[in-house]
């Protein structure tokens, strides 16, 4: 395991550079989008149309805040990651279509995530879900916001942030997938070792 | 009734769920500690960190613990003499709108016919609130729970046949913990109920939820079980979110009620590590007691 300390925009050499395990701390520009976001987005690419942000090199994020207005600006109360399954549908799009690199979130991702991961060069990392408190100290401000219509949690957030993390690399880009690992070795130790002991089956 | 007693009532009642958003039950909190100082894994360890920061942060500057601060869900254990128990239902639902503004909650309860969204966490039925009737008591019970969306996907109830038994009831347990993987948040409680049908099951495993980390069942067999079903859980190795360890489960309850002859109904529920609860007393003469965050009751409510 290594620990890395990245800026955006993240070029694709150092995304390639990092594999499962890495902890990486962010500090840039990350944009949100939950599932209502991601299949507006996904209509838009596919007529061919512009997102409101250019995305290339930035990080998106499986998150809807809190937020309070503070006269003319916006401000995160709190923020953490939502359950990224949700998304699985259409990150493949997204990843090929906007030249995002780094997708955070919580919970895992699908095969056709790490295909587009593998082939355009990003990484889907995981921020430790619920450190929601902890994680608006690492928001520095809101830069912008889009698609209000969608309700706040489902808005496009704009967010500064500095060293955002802990964030786990949990798909490289060399066709990894920690918790698909994790998983096949919770399965052997079930059937290998708790179960026997249990007298199960 | 004297409208002062309501709005304190009131007040307090907000001031609960406030405590729930906000600041972790020391139960929960030192489960965590204890996870921290047992893993070795370097990555698990720095998410536990985090997890633990976090909890100081959100007390400090009074921010929720989580963003999804969930379905607001009320457990009121009423004595049979308690005074003012027809005042309850509407001061917990003016509560849920108050303090949904005040601290502030997500808005989470969305029509599932309509897909509207009153912004005030209330709706059909919600708040929801669960009735204990306590028989020869005259103070009432009123545990808040903030139950989370990420550990309610992996909810699970099924009727087993009676055959499968008590393993059967285990290896049902460790399946759901096993699939639900790193989406609930890990480390979880996991609480297990078991009865007649999936209601009954599934009503005890709810409950189980609110039982602190570490109690264990009165009876000693069913404790002997939790302590089983806890030790198998901590050796599938999830850890904390995954990232590998020896603590998944920061506990398990179990609770049951008998079965019918043809049946063995067995019901799994899960809560987050950010388990946020909080319990107080309303006294017969309107006094409060906060049971769960003590250091509330020295503040004038
Ligand atoms: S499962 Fe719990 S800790 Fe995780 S995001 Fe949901 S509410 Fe927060």
């Amino acid at each position: 395991m290594a620990e890395y300390k990245l800026r955006t925009p993240l070029s694709e050499d150092v995304i390639r550079e990092l594999n499962v395990g890495d902890v990486v701390y962010l500090t840039g520009v990350v944009v949100t989008m939950r599932d209502t976001g991601h299949k507006r987005a996904v209509e838009l690419l596919s007529k061919g149309e512009r997102l409101p942000v250019d995305m290339r090199g930035l990080a998106l994020y499986h998150a809807g805040p809190v937020v309070r207005r503070v006269g003319d600006r916006w401000e995160v109360v709190v923020i953490g990651p939502t359950t990224s399954t949700r998304m699985e549908v259409y990150e493949y799009d997204i990843i090929e279509k906007t030249g995002v690199r780094m997708v955070i979130g919580k919970g895992g991702m699908g095969p056709r995530t790490a295909e587009a991961c593998k082939r355009f060069g990003a990484v889907y990392t995981v921020y430790p879900g619920g450190a929601a408190a902890l994680q608006a100290e690492q928001v520095r401000r809101v830069l912008d916001v889009h698609w209000l219509d969608l309700g706040v949690p489902d808005a496009m957030w704009v967010l500064e942030v500095e060293n955002l993390g802990p964030l786990t690399v949990v798909i490289d880009s060399k066709g990894r997938n920690l918790y698909e690992e994790m998983y096949r070795m919770a399965r052997r130790r079930i059937d290998e070792e708790i179960y026997p002991a249990l007298g199960i089956r | 009734m004297s409208s002062s007693l309501e709005d304190r009532l009131l007040e307090a009642t907000v001031k609960l769920i406030e405590a729930a958003a906000v600041w972790l039950p020391s139960d929960v909190e030192e489960a965590l500690r204890r996870a921290y100082e047992v893993e070795d894994n370097p990555v698990t360890r720095s998410f536990l960190k985090a997890m633990i920061d976090n909890v100081e942060i959100a007390r400090a500057k009074r921010l929720p613990i989580c963003q999804d601060t969930g379905v607001v869900m009320f457990y009121v254990r009423v004595g049979d003499r308690f005074p003012y128990i027809g005042l309850l239902p509407s001061i917990l639902r003016r509560a849920t709108v108050e303090a949904t503004r005040r601290i502030p909650l997500r808005p989470n309860t969305i029509d599932v016919f309509t897909g509207r969204n009153p912004g005030d966490n209330t709706g059909r039925y919600m708040p929801w609130i669960e009735w204990e009737l306590v028989e020869g008591v005259d103070y009432a019970e009123v545990t808040v729970l903030l139950k989370g969306g990420g550990s309610e996907v992996v909810a699970r109830a099924r009727n087993l046949t009676p055959a499968e038994g008590l393993k059967g009831v285990m290896k049902y347990v460790i399946e759901a913990v096993y699939e639900a993987g790193p989406q609930p948040c890990p480390p979880v409680i996991v609480s297990v109920g078991i009865g007649a049908n999936v209601a009954i099951a599934m009503k005890l495993a709810a409950k189980g939820l609110i039982r602190p980390v570490g109690a264990r069942h009165e009876d000693p067999e069913v404790a002997k079980f939790e302590e089983t079903l806890l030790q198998a859980i901590n050796s599938i190795g999830y850890g904390a979110h995954g990232m590998g360890g020896r603590v998944t489960a920061l506990d398990v309850h179990v609770d049951y009620a008998p079965r019918h002859p043809a049946t063995l109904s067995v019901a799994v529920a899960m809560n987050c590590w950010a388990a946020r609860r909080a319990t107080m007393r309303i006294y017969a003469d309107g006094g409060i007691e906060y049971t769960t965050h003590p250091h509330l009751n020295k503040e004038v409510v």
